[in-house]
């Protein structure tokens, strides 16, 4: 359970988060301090038998049937860009 | 002037809603300069739901002020961030707004909060930070920050806020105003844009008991647009709320009397305590043996949460996109590393950490046990006690910037209000005097109830007899 190698950029990099050097700096010695006090946990002597899967009020589902949505004028009124009524986006296939 | 006096002014007819909302408007006018409580406010759209307020209804002419981060259609949605400012506007109403208006009340102002509800302080906005009104150096609390000060404030009658883990009841602490979280499910989080969905509900924040409980009679109710919704009968909260506290058993958890807390807060909170026990409560001392680690619990599920939920803002459909990305990765790099605060990158890359291979057993599911075993602290002690009295922070208001380079200092702060959200039971602040604190002569003190699961009716008749104690 040691954080103490905590990779900052490269956990920024799987958040889609494009740190700057200083904010790598500053974030290594802050998240440092919190995951020691995180790690106090790992002490604990936590009974075997505890049941993670007894939360009923997430389990809940409702019928799979087919709602009013968003208009689609409402939806592209915040779109950052936007094109023949649909939203657009940076070449996504890269070039061969 | 409580919601409940004003609603009798309008059925006396010595004034009307439209008048209401443009005083309220001279106010934020002449007062919000300093406090900065609003983040925005449409008047022209309040008049408009106000002209056609139907006085007889529950919040019948009533304006009620809106934390940034709850969808109301056509309106801005900032969440306290630069990803949203200027660039988003709500394309629906949540579940909450449809409730209120359904209930005759008039949304009016957007308040200001910490970035995607992240916070202690407002200090986390990145639009603009709010002082408390009762002293203008010092922190209004968070991440509701904006909502308490606009009600101590006389800005607002009352406001909309959300707790995740204790950002309405902290800050009306703070403010001196009253503070609810309810029970996890009894109000739709439908429209509340997600921090941490297993531990986020909104909730009223106002100037007395009375105005929680009928602003909390139009919200809550089962919503099938959120499935963590109960679908529970929702009881008359003022049907039981003058009952009193005569033969209902109080406990005192000592883990919450530490020698951690400024002495100020134990004394009012301990004075309040003595009240209710001589309005007939038995005092019965408690122990929560899992108290000194819901902070730490807290901050592994509460980041996991939010660096799942946050990925939606990627600069694709809404807000930022920036301008210097050269292809759709790129994009999703640069439109978040543009968009968001130092406290929601912290957290994002903390709850990315504690979900990798390698640490999730060690981090999230371990905190997962701790939750359920702090949920189990809570469960049993409400087999012997019909609430539980506790402080609501360890101290009052801090100077602003004081914990600007040590977000664990602020998160510390937050351990008594955590488990509540953690075991997904309601509870309350209610203001509880002043005290002395490090150069200030009189800043709020609140006192903490909390109920059993679904038990607001019985929160709310001993907060009643606690605002009553503390008036004395």
């Amino acid at each position: 359970m040691s954080h103490e190698h905590i990779d900052v950029r490269y956990v920024a990099k799987l958040a889609r988060l494009d740190l700057t050097d200083d904010e790598v700096k500053t974030f290594q010695s802050q998240l440092e301090s919190i995951l020691g006090h995180v790690e106090t946990l790992s002490a604990l002597d936590l009974p075997d038998n505890l049941d993670l899967d007894g939360n009923d009020t997430l389990a809940m589902m409702r019928d799979d049937q087919p709602l009013p949505s968003l208009a689609p004028e409402l939806v592209l009124q915040n779109a950052p860009d936007q094109a023949q009524s649909q939203i657009r986006v940076p070449k996504v296939v890269a070039d061969a | 002037m409580t919601l409940t006096a004003l609603r009798q002014q309008f059925l006396n007819g010595e004034t009307t809603p439209t008048k209401i909302i443009e005083d309220l408007a001279g106010k934020i006018k002449a007062r919000d300069e300093t406090t900065k409580a609003f983040v925005s406010y449409n008047i022209e759209r309040s008049l408009e739901i106000a002209g056609k307020a139907d006085i007889s209804k529950p919040l019948g002419g009533l304006p009620i002020a809106i934390k940034d981060n709850i969808n109301t259609f056509g309106q801005p949605c900032t969440c306290g961030s630069n990803f949203l400012n200027k660039s988003y506007v709500s394309p629906y109403d949540a579940t909450v707004i449809k409730k209120l208006l359904n209930a005759g009340a008039v949304p009016f102002g957007r308040t200001n909060m910490d970035e995607f509800a992240m916070g202690s302080a407002t200090e986390n906005s990145a639009i603009q930070l709010t002082r408390n009104p009762r002293d203008p150096e010092r922190i209004a609390g968070g991440s509701s920050g904006g909502s308490a000060a606009a009600v101590a404030d006389g800005t607002a009658f009352a406001a909309l806020g959300s707790d995740t883990g204790g950002s309405i009841r902290q800050p009306a602490s703070h403010c001196g105003v009253v503070g609810l979280k309810p029970t996890y499910g009894r109000v739709s989080r439908y429209g509340l844009v997600a921090f941490a969905s297993s531990l986020d509900q909104i909730g009223p924040l106002t100037l007395s008991v009375d105005d929680s409980a009928l602003i909390l009679q139009a919200i809550a109710g089962h919503d099938s647009r959120d499935t963590s919704s109960l679908d529970a009968p929702v009881p008359d909260y003022a049907a039981t709320i003058n009952d009193g506290v005569e033969g209902l058993t109080l406990g005192i958890p000592e883990e919450y009397f530490s020698d951690g807390i400024h002495s100020g807060v134990r004394k009012n909170v301990e004075q309040c305590i003595q009240q209710l026990e001589r309005q007939g409560a038995k005092i019965l001392p408690i122990s929560l043996p899992y108290t000194s680690h819901v902070v730490a619990a807290y901050y592994v599920i509460a980041p996991a949460e939010a660096s799942s939920n946050l990925s939606r803002f990627d600069g694709i459909r809404y807000g930022n996109r920036s301008k210097n990305a050269s292809d759709i990765i790129d994009v999703y790099h640069q439109s978040r590393e543009e968009g968001f605060g130092p406290e929601v990158k912290r957290r994002i890359i903390l709850g990315t950490y504690v979900l990798s291979s390698g640490y999730y057993d060690a981090f999230y599911t371990r905190a997962q046990k701790v939750r359920k075993l702090i949920t189990r602290d809570f469960t049993q002690a409400f087999e012997k006690v019909d609430a539980i009295i506790s402080p609501v922070t360890p101290a009052p208001a801090r100077r602003i910037g004081a914990c600007a380079d040590d977000p664990l200092q602020d998160y510390l702060s937050d351990i008594f209000t955590i488990g509540a959200n953690l075991a997904g039971i309601p509870a309350i602040s209610v203001p509880c005097g002043t005290t002395a604190y490090d150069g200030a002569p009189a800043l709020p003190v609140g006192v903490q109830i909390l109920a059993p699961h679904l038990g607001e009716p019985m929160m709310l008749r001993v907060a009643k007899a606690a605002e009553g104690a503390s008036l004395h």
